[in-house]
């Protein structure tokens, strides 16, 4: 069962991880389109399968979050990563079995999924 | 929409577009099989012009496009399930949408994923006080951010994903104790 009791012991634990942690420079950012368009085609359960990944993984320089719509309705659900350094990458008609394979491949390795991006369906 | 929760996700955002510190989404379901969802923030509110044609799906607050289709969506649902759609607004108060579904008409969707849903808009959005409570007839699943702050402190943001996958898990947890079935849709009249 969970409690609010287990939210303290998370806390302690974030607390003392948070000392190390990489600055905002370094940051990976994933964005995930969650208008109208994005959460019809099933952006939720990417957003939350992002966010499971990220927490499995524990990576500290990762940080997940929601935008609108960015225009590409026809083919969401869409996520862009911002990689620092690197050209923004999107990616296109995403569903949470691909999230795995970007965060391994594109957030950890460095290397971009290619099937899974726009240029794949455009 | 599949689900009466992913309506409730693009409809709730706005009250988060529109500046609110409060938000408070509040579902209630009876014994006989009526959901009302009421979605109440203090965000900026609407003026009475616009307020009259915000169902309309050429109604729109972006600038980029000329459509708008979460409310008009979210209305023809209840709509269609013999239920209704309320928007009540003041400018520099807030807005309450209030919805009416009957969960046993045929064409009425499944609620879907709360848990998901209420943890993504407060993971979207960590610096807005959310109040969220599901009541039914077996029980009640709540959670309020306020709460959580006062635990995690300043320096543990909602947006954390490990805080995501906590409020997930306790909220998942509290909707599956609180869920009612909803017996099978009735076809009597129909076809």
């Amino acid at each position: 069962m969970k409690s609010l009791e287990e939210l303290k012991a998370i806390r302690a634990k974030m607390k003392a991880q948070m000392e190390v942690r990489d600055n905002d420079e370094n940051t990976i950012r994933v964005v995930v389109g969650m208008a109208t368009c994005g959460i019809a085609a099933g952006a939720r359960p990417v957003m939350t399968a992002f966010l499971d990944e990220v927490e499995r993984r524990g990576l500290k320089n990762v940080s997940v979050s929601q935008t609108g719509c960015i225009g590409l309705c026809r083919l969401e659900p869409v996520a862009e990563i911002f990689v620092p350094g690197e050209e923004k990458v999107t990616y296109a008609k995403l569903t949470p079995d691909k999230v795995p394979t970007i965060v391994e491949q594109h957030l950890v390795n460095h290397n971009v999924v290619t099937d899974y991006t726009v240029g794949a369906y455009e | 929409m599949k689900e009466l929760s992913l309506h409730l996700l693009d409809v709730a955002k706005n009250s988060f577009t529109a500046g609110a510190r409060h938000v408070e989404i509040i579902l209630e379901e009876d014994d006989a099989g009526w959901l009302t969802i009421t979605i109440r923030d203090d965000g900026r509110g609407m003026a009475p012009e616009f307020l009259a044609r915000v169902t309309d799906p050429f109604t729109t607050t972006r600038t980029t496009r000329k459509v708008g289709l979460g409310l008009p969506l979210y209305r023809l649902t209840a709509e269609q399930t013999g239920g209704s759609l309320d928007i009540e607004s003041e400018v520099g108060v807030g807005t309450t949408v209030t919805a009416r579904f009957q969960r046993r008409h045929l064409d009425c969707p499944p609620l879907g994923d709360m848990a998901g849903t209420i943890a993504l808009l407060i993971q979207g959005s960590p610096d807005v006080e959310v109040l969220y409570r599901h009541t039914t007839p077996r029980g009640t699943a709540e959670l309020s951010t306020e709460e959580l702050k006062e635990i995690l402190g300043e320096d543990v943001s909602l947006a954390e994903p490990e805080i995501f996958a906590w409020m997930q898990d306790y909220l998942t947890e509290q909707e599956e104790q609180a869920a009612v079935e909803v017996p099978p849709a009735s076809l009597q009249g129909g076809f």
